[in-house]
This record gives structure tokens, C-alpha cells and sequence, in this order.
């Protein structure tokens, strides 16, 4: 296989991974590890395609996960903020006990 | 495929995989920042430096520290007593392998898979510098903005609230 | 005897011909009108009510002047005014008024002695609260009977009738608050109504025959030759012809209305009804009603008579006559109400006025007809004098020597007396009783009737000599003071006397001008027919009877003046006879047995029927209904109701089902975006792949 099909099966990999711990741990902050997971594996794919793609001397993809990791660090930020404030009002970090929008 | 291709792709997989099956859950923040490590090694091999020290600092240096912060504080390094998986587990990672299914097949039966050859692109600071200010300027402005809001949520959202218990 | 003139039938309608209608009408309005009065407006009452009567006679008078100057100039008058009040396809309903001598004399009559009473009646009602309603209820009557007078079809006739029919009983009902005055009003209806129905019948079978409801119309009246001939020549079972039987209904109309023998009953009760009403009503008008109705259909009672014969109809008719004479006279010899002694005598002399119609024909019934209506209600009126002299007192037992404190009633009590008995010469009560008898004892058919009268007669003297002695000879027996009455009810009294002497000279054999009027012929004066060898036979009779009843009256009774307490004079020497006619002979009780008892009886069985069976079934049904709602109820609660809770029940379970989806976790959320993403990237690929 291609170099570029060897690194967005690694991404796809690493995505798929961090899916199935977002997916299936109890605790809130795996779920956000996974979703780490994710991003990561999803900034592998664009600087992939960047330096296996057509005019790399843009640096478009290069940029675009940058700037992708930019965002994920605030977001990481916000969301560890908001299991703080969900563990200081359930005292637990048990996803499957937070139900409260249970329909 | 170079051998360090291989090696750095064994490095980050595990790490993942160790991240997201390990009990303890300080453990699992260590294996997070092994994939973070991994991943940023593949950067440096796919000739993007600036993103693989950027991924070292801001992935390693931030995200994974503020994991286990944020693991510290919610108890999170006790053992749960009803097993760290949840109820229905099994369906998550049937979802999961149907999600990498998709992908590999999309990717196997792309043009991605057709043989490509194309030369390393020389990349210094200088035209990254040159670029964030030009053609990308717009978006630093707004991630920013974004992380000014990010970083008041998190302090609003986590500040302890008037009259409640600690 | 006169040779029959041919007369020239005089059919045009004069002024008062065509107004004839306005003598009923009058008194009618005046009833209207007094029921719309309050009860204090009492001189507008009974003037309004004399007034309209005092109308009437003046009109009447016109009438009777103008048939008079018809017969008068050789005419036979009948004038006729009929209309059609009703259409019903071809046929049509008429209606209508004639003017001839019978209507003529019996209006002059009707409203003569009508007024008279009416004037009585001011003084006798005086201390009546319900004055008004008296005048309303007498004009009614007044109008209603006078109608039947002038009648010309025998619908208006019938409709008349039980009008008078119905203000009979609202008088006789008058003090309704007795109870004896309601049950006797009531038995008077009711009895009456037994011979109405014959009378409808009658009038049904009547008009089925000819064709036309009137008896006179240019020709083609039911009592015109030509409606006779056919009648006549009509079968209707049992050997009789259908003029026979039609005849017989009407007379059983005629029957109840005029208390013959078998309906006489409710006569005698009738006098729990002030005495006026007992004056006018039973005496001299409604009770006549009977006997003018057959004195109007007596050309179909004597269809097919030969001379020397006689007709099934009026054979019948002189039958039940001399048989209610005899029988009423009987039980008026012991009766001991001063009233019902009239009362009984009155029902008598209908049985003479009956027998003298189906003996002579319409002018022999009808002259003693209007001779008993003046001394008859001279005697009811004297009657009433004495009681309200006495103080309400109606037991001759409790009264006598009144001729002392009561000298003018006495003297005309003592005139309308001897006019019943038919004393002869002076009193016109001879004279129509006369003729009767002459008619009976020239009768081909048998001589029965005429030993019958001729005993009646005797009775009738008998038993008058009776109850004047009680009442106005002896001594005076009741408590308190008796006095005579006031000048406005002596007044007619002394009126009506004259009347009853007076009369008699209309109907002599020597002037036959009363049954010459009556029957179209000329009268002429002819002095020698006193001297016929049957008259003076006759004469003879009468005053053997008249002797022998009035001695042995007055051997008995004489002066005398038995206590109440002691038994009659009669009474201890017949004990038995006496007891049987003092009950009246027991018919009232033989009804009650007969007829009352198997009304009750099949009242009883109605009442079964009504409860049990018709009352059954609406209950079944019933029962089915409630059943049927029950069920009903049942499937709307379970199977519509409880349907659509179990849907809206299924329902809220499907939603709750739903909601599971939305558990509240994350994960779960998570899950369903990776599942959704998933699908739709395969979809993405396969498409562009394809």
C-alpha cells in the first residue's frame, strides 16, 4: 500500500479507537481522552493529505491542524471544566448514572 | 513504508488502545500523552514540523496535564466498583469497528491506495509566519477569540457557585 | 167535522220569515253577554235577560201575526230559509228555519211563558248569590230552545236539543254544591242521553234514507211526500218499513227527553233545581221538547196511515203515553214533596200529550201541550210561592191552612188545580184533555188506552185534591210564620191563571180553531157540535171523573190536617200498595240493579283490561327499553369507552416505550450519532463508487 493509505488507515485506526473508549467507559473524562483520540487521528488524516496531496506549499493542511489543535486544547479546557461542575453536583463521574435528561 | 513509519504507528496505536482500556485512570492520561508523543512523531516524519512541536507543546505540554488535573479532582483515580466499562459496552465497540470498517474500506477503495510518489516540501517558520499573518489571519483572529471565550467558560463554569457546599 | 180546504202552499219568506232566526239568537246573545258580567252587576243581569226574551216574544208575536193573516187569507204558510253550512263532496250539511203554525204557536208559547218566569225569577232568586249565573244560564236555555222551535233540519234540531239538554243540567245542578242536586243533574244528563242516542241514530238512518238533513225544502224535505213514499217503500228488518223504524228512534230521543216510561227517572230528582227552573224547564218547555219533536216528525210517523187505521209508529207512541200516564199518576197519589208531586203529574201529562199525538194527531197533542205548559207552570210557580212563604219548607206534611196567610197564590194555585184536573167548561185543561180522550175512544185500534186515560184522569184529580188539602186547607203545621210572597212574583202567577182559563176557548168542538190553524183547514164557528150525541158523552165522562177523584180526595184529606208523624190516610187502608207506589214502584232500584250494576261491571272489566293487559304491555315494553339502555350503557362504557381508554392507555405505553430511547446518558446519544454517521458514509461511498 501507499504511504498516505498506510497513514489514514493509522488515523482511521486511532479514530475507530478512540470512538470505542468514548463509546464504552463509564467515566466522563475517558470519554473526553477518546474524543482526544479523535481529533488527534483526525489531524493525522489533514497533515496526511497535505504531504501526500497536491501543492503542499500552501500549507493548507498543515495550518488546518493547527489550527485544529488550537481548538481542541480550549475545548479539552471547557469540557474538563464542565465534568468538574457535573462531579460537584452528582459526585460522580459515572456516565451511567447521569440521566437527569432521561426522557 | 519506512520501518519508522511502522514503529511510530505500533507506538501511537498502543498508546490509544492502553488510554482507553487501562482501569486506573491516571494510567490511562499516561497513555494518552505516549499516543500524543506517538502522533507527534509521525508530524515530524510527515515533514510537518511545526505542527509535531506544536502537538508536543500544546497536546503534551496542556491537554494531557489538564486531563489529569481534571482526573485528580473528580476522584477519578479510585476504582469504580462496578467495573470501568459500561452496561452495554459491546454495542459501543460494535459501532466502533463499524466505524473503522467504513473507513478502511473507503480508504482501500480510494485513489489513496493507487501508488503516488511526491517530493518532501521544504517548509521553514518564516512562510508559516508569513501565511498565518496573510492568507490566514482571518482564522487566527478567530481561534483568538475562541480561546479568550474557552478560557472564561472554563474559569465561569468551573468557579465554585455562591452558597454551595464544597 | 170540516171538510180539509186545499190550500195554496205559501213558500215566499216574509220580512219576519227571513228574521226569524233573531228569536233564538237574541236570548243567546244576552247569555254571552251576562257571562262576561261580574256576579254584583245583578239588575244588568237579569234585565239584559228579560230584555232579550221581551224581544223575542215581540218578534214572535210578528211571526205568529203573519202565519195567522196567512191562514187568515187561505193560505197554508210554510216558509223556509235553509243554507248549506258544510260541504263534504256532493253532499253538503243544511241548515235552516221554518215558519208554519206548529213553530208559529209554540214560539208564542215558549216565549210567553218564558218571560213570565223570567220575571218570577227576580223575586225568587232574590237572596241567591249567584243571581247572574241563573239569568245566564235561563237566557241560555231560552235560546236554545227556541232554536229547537224553529228548527228546519234535524241536525240544528239535534244540536238545539242537547243544548237544552246541557243548560237542564247546569240548572238542575244549579245549587252544585248539595250533593243531591249534582247526582240528580247528572242522572238527568245522562238519561237523556240514553234516548239521544236513538235519536242519532235516528237522524243518521234519516238522512241516509232521503238524502237531505231538512224537513222542508220545495219538494225534496225528508217530510215531504216524496222522501215519505221512499222511506215507506224501504225494508229494515224485523216486517218493519224504515219510515217505521226511523220513526221509532226519533221517538226514543223524544222518550228520554220527556220522561216516558222507561227514562222518566230523572224527572222527579230534577227537582233538587230551583223552583223557576222546575217551572220552565220541566214543565213548560224542554220536557214539551220531546213532544214537539214528534208533533214535527209526525208526517213520518203517520206514513202509510189509512183513515180508520193506524201506523206501527204512533200505535207505539199511544202506548208508552197511556202507560206513563197511568204509571206517574199512580206514584204521585203517595208522594209527600210538594214538588214531586208536580213533578210526577208532569210526567203524567206528557203521557197524555204522547197518547193524544199518536190518538189525534199533531193538533190534539199539541193543544193539551200548550194548556199544561200554562197551568203547569202556574202551579210549579205557586209552588214555589208557598215554599218561599214557608221558609224553604217542601213537605206538604209541614204546611196547611195556607189559604189564610197566602190568599193569592191560593186562588191561582186553586185556578191551574182545577185546569189539571180538567174541570170542565171554565178551564182549558178540559178542553185538551177532552179531545185526547174523544181521540182515544174513537181510536180503531183498541180501547185499552182510553180506560187508561180515563183512570189517569181520576188519579190525577185525586191526587191534587190531596195536596191542596195539605198545603192550603187544615191547620198550619210548620214552624215559624208563613206569608205571601212579593207583587213581582204574584204578579205572573195571577198572568198565567188567566192563561189557563182563557185558552180553553181556542180548542172548543164549536171553534176547533186551534186544530184547524194547526192542521191548514178553515175554521168555522158552529155552536151546534155541543150538541153531538159523543161530545155530550164525553162531557158526561169528564165530570164523573172529575167528581169522583176530587170526593174521594177530599173525603179523605178533606180538612183534616194529620200530623207528619202519623201514617197518610191512603196508607192505612192499602199498607202494601201504598209502600210500593211511595217508593215510586221501584224502578230507580230495578235500574241500579240492572243497568247500573252491569256498568259497574264492565267498568271493572275495562279496568282489568286497561291495567293488566294494555298497562302490561306498555310495561313489557318498558321493561324492554330499560333493558335496551341497559345494554346499551354496558357497550358504550366497556367496549366504546373502555376501547378507547385501552387505545389511549396502549398509547401512553408506546410513548413510554419511545422515551426509553432517550435515556439521559451521553453515551447512548453518542452512540446513535456514530450509528447515523456510519450509514450515511456508506450510502456517500457506495453512491459515488457507483
Amino acid at each position: 500500500m501507499t504511504p498516505l493509505a498506510g497513514y489514514l488507515l493509522v488515523a482511521a485506526l486511532v479514530f475507530a479507537i478512540g470512538l470505542a473508549g468514548a463509546l464504552t467507559r463509564r467515566n466522563a473524562i475517558l470519554v473526553l481522552i477518546g474524543i482526544e483520540l479523535m481529533l488527534n487521528a483526525a489531524n493525522l488524516n489533514l497533515v496526511a493529505f497535505w504531504r501526500y496531496g497536491p501543492h503542499p506549499e500552501l500549507l493548507t493542511g498543515m495550518m488546518f491542524a493547527v489550527f485544529s489543535i488550537a481548538v481542541a486544547a480550549a475545548e479539552a479546557a471547557v469540557g474538563l471544566g464542565l465534568v468538574i461542575a457535573i462531579y460537584r453536583h452528582a459526585r460522580t463521574t459515572d456516565l451511567d448514572e447521569i440521566n437527569r435528561m432521561k426522557g | 513504508m519506512s520501518v519508522v513509519f511502522w514503529i511510530l504507528a505500533v507506538i501511537t496505536v498502543l498508546g490509544g488502545l492502553t488510554a482507553v482500556t487501562l482501569k486506573n485512570t491516571v494510567h490511562c492520561a499516561l497513555a494518552l500523552t505516549v499516543a500524543f508523543a506517538g502522533l507527534a512523531l509521525l508530524f515530524l516524519e510527515l515533514d510537518a514540523q511545526f505542527a509535531g512541536f506544536a502537538q508536543i507543546l500544546v497536546y503534551i505540554g496542556a491537554v494531557a496535564i489538564l486531563v489529569v488535573f481534571a482526573i485528580l479532582l473528580t476522584r477519578g483515580s479510585e476504582t469504580p466498583s462496578e467495573g470501568v466499562f459500561s452496561r452495554t459496552w459491546f454495542a459501543g465497540l460494535l459501532i466502533a469497528a463499524a466505524v473503522f470498517a467504513v473507513l478502511a474500506w473507503a480508504v482501500v477503495n480510494s485513489s489513496a491506495a493507487l501508488p503516488h510518489e511526491t517530493a518532501a516540501p521544504t517548509v521553514n517558520v518564516q512562510q508559516i509566519g508569513h501565511a498565518l499573518m496573510g492568507r490566514y489571519v482571518l482564522p487566527l483572529e478567530i481561534v483568538a477569540l475562541l480561546l479568550t471565550a474557552a478560557m472564561l467558560g472554563a474559569v465561569i463554569v468551573a468557579m465554585h457557585e455562591k452558597g454551595e457546599q464544597k | 167535522m170540516q171538510e180539509a180546504m186545499q190550500f195554496t202552499p205559501y213558500t215566499v219568506a216574509s220580512w219576519i220569515g227571513r228574521m226569524l232566526w233573531l228569536i233564538p239568537a237574541l236570548p243567546i246573545v244576552a247569555a254571552g253577554l251576562i257571562a262576561l258580567l261580574k256576579q254584583p252587576k245583578r239588575k244588568l243581569a237579569s234585565s239584559l235577560a228579560i230584555g232579550s226574551l221581551l224581544v223575542s216574544l215581540l218578534l214572535a208575536l210578528a211571526a205568529f201575526g203573519d202565519v195567522v193573516a196567512g191562514w187568515a187569507s187561505g193560505h197554508a204558510v210554510r216558509e223556509t230559509v235553509n243554507f248549506s253550512w258544510m260541504h263534504f263532496g256532493t253532499t253538503s250539511v243544511d241548515l235552516g228555519w221554518v215558519l208554519d203554525p206548529l213553530s208559529a204557536v209554540m214560539l208564542v208559547m215558549v216565549t210567553f211563558v218564558g218571560l213570565l218566569i223570567f220575571i218570577y225569577s227576580v223575586g225568587y232568586m232574590a237572596h241567591d248569590e249567584n243571581y247572574t249565573r241563573f239569568f245566564c244560564f235561563l237566557s241560555l236555555f231560552a235560546g236554545a230552545m227556541l232554536g229547537v222551535v224553529i228548527s228546519n233540519s234535524i241536525l240544528l234540531l239535534f244540536m238545539c236539543w242537547e243544548l237544552v239538554g246541557l243548560t237542564s243540567y247546569l240548572l238542575i245542578g244549579f245549587w252544585y254544591q248539595k250533593p243531591s242536586a249534582a247526582a240528580a243533574a247528572k242522572k238527568a244528563f245522562l238519561t237523556t242521553r240514553v234516548g239521544d242516542i236513538f235519536f242519532l241514530l235516528g237522524i243518521v238512518w234519516l238522512f241516509a234514507q232521503t238524502g237531505t238533513l231538512l224537513f222542508y225544502n220545495q219538494g225534496t224535505g225528508s217530510m215531504e211526500p216524496g222522501a215519505l213514499a221512499g222511506m215507506l217503500a224501504a225494508h229494515a228488518g224485523l216486517g218493519l218499513s224504515a219510515a217505521t223504524a226511523i220513526g221509532l228512534l226519533i221517538f226514543a230521543g223524544a222518550v228520554g227527553k220527556s220522561g216516558q216510561l222507561p227514562l222518566h227517572v230523572w224527572l222527579p230528582d230534577a227537582m233538587e233545581g230551583p223552583t223557576p227552573v222546575s217551572a220552565l224547564i220541566h214543565a213548560a218547555t224542554m220536557v214539551a221538547a220531546g213532544v214537539y219533536l214528534v208533533a214535527r216528525v209526525y208526517p213520518l210517523m203517520s206514513a202509510g196511515l189509512q183513515p180508520g187505521g193506524t201506523t206501527t209508529s204512533l200505535a207505539v207512541v199511544t202506548w208508552v203515553g197511556a202507560a206513563t200516564a197511568v204509571f206517574a199518576a199512580l206514584i204521585a197519589v203517595a208522594q209527600n214533596d210538594i214538588k214531586r208531586i208536580l213533578a210526577y203529574s208532569t210526567v203524567s201529562q206528557l203521557g197524555y200529550m204522547m197518547a193524544g199525538l199518536g190518538l189525534g194527531g199533531v193538533a190534539v197533542g199539541m193543544f193539551h201541550l200548550i194548556t199544561h205548559a200554562f197551568f203547569k207552570a202556574l202551579l210549579f210557580m205557586g209552588a214555589g210561592s208557598v215554599i218561599h212563604g214557608c221558609h224553604e219548607e217542601q213537605d206538604v206534611r209541614h204546611m196547611g191552612g195556607l189559604r189564610k196567610w197566602m190568599p193569592l197564590t191560593f186562588a191561582t194555585y186553586a185556578v191551574g188545580m182545577l185546569a189539571l184536573c180538567g174541570v170542565p167548561i171554565f178551564f182549558s185543561g178540559f178542553w185538551s184533555k177532552d179531545a185526547i180522550l174523544e181521540s182515544a175512544h174513537g181510536w180503531p185500534s183498541s180501547q185499552v188506552p182510553y180506560f187508561l186515560l180515563v183512570f189517569g184522569a181520576v188519579l190525577t184529580a185525586f191526587y191534587m185534591t190531596r195536596q191542596v188539602s195539605y198545603v192550603f186547607f187544615g191547620q198550619y203545621r210548620g214552624h215559624g210564620h208563613a206569608h205571601e210572597s212579593p207583587r213581582v212574583m204574584t204578579m205572573p202567577l195571577a198572568i198565567l191563571a188567566f192563561f189557563a182559563m182563557a185558552l180553553g176557548i181556542l180548542g172548543t168542538p164549536a171553534w176547533p180553531w186551534f186544530r184547524s190553524f194547526l192542521g191548514n183547514r178553515q175554521a168555522n164557528f158552529e155552536l151546534h157540535a155541543f150538541a153531538e150525541p159523543a161530545w155530550l158523552m164525553l162531557l158526561a165522562t169528564s165530570f164523573i171523573i172529575v167528581i169522583v177523584g176530587i170526593g174521594l180526595g177530599w173525603w179523605l184529606y178533606g180538612n183534616k190536617s194529620p200530623n207528619a208523624e202519623e201514617p197518610d190516610a191512603l196508607e192505612k187502608a192499602m199498607p202494601s200498595v201504598w209502600r210500593a207506589l211511595s217508593n215510586r214502584l221501584y224502578v230507580d232500584e230495578f235500574y241500579g240493579v240492572t243497568v247500573i250494576a252491569f256498568y259497574y261491571w264492565w267498568a271493572r272489566v275495562a279496568d282489568w283490561l286497561d291495567r293488566r293487559v294494555w298497562g302490561g304491555i306498555v310495561a313489557a315494553i318498558t321493561r324492554l327499553f330499560g333493558l335496551l339502555a341497559r345494554f346499551d350503557r354496558f357497550f358504550d362504557e366497556n367496549w366504546v369507552n373502555g376501547g378507547f381508554d385501552k387505545g389511549c392507555e396502549e398509547l401512553a405505553v408506546g410513548g413510554g416505550l419511545l422515551a426509553r430511547v432517550q435515556s439521559g446518558r451521553v453515551q447512548t446519544y453518542l452512540r446513535l450519532l456514530a450509528l447515523a454517521v456510519v450509514v450515511l458514509a456508506a450510502i456517500l461511498i457506495w453512491s459515488s463508487r457507483g
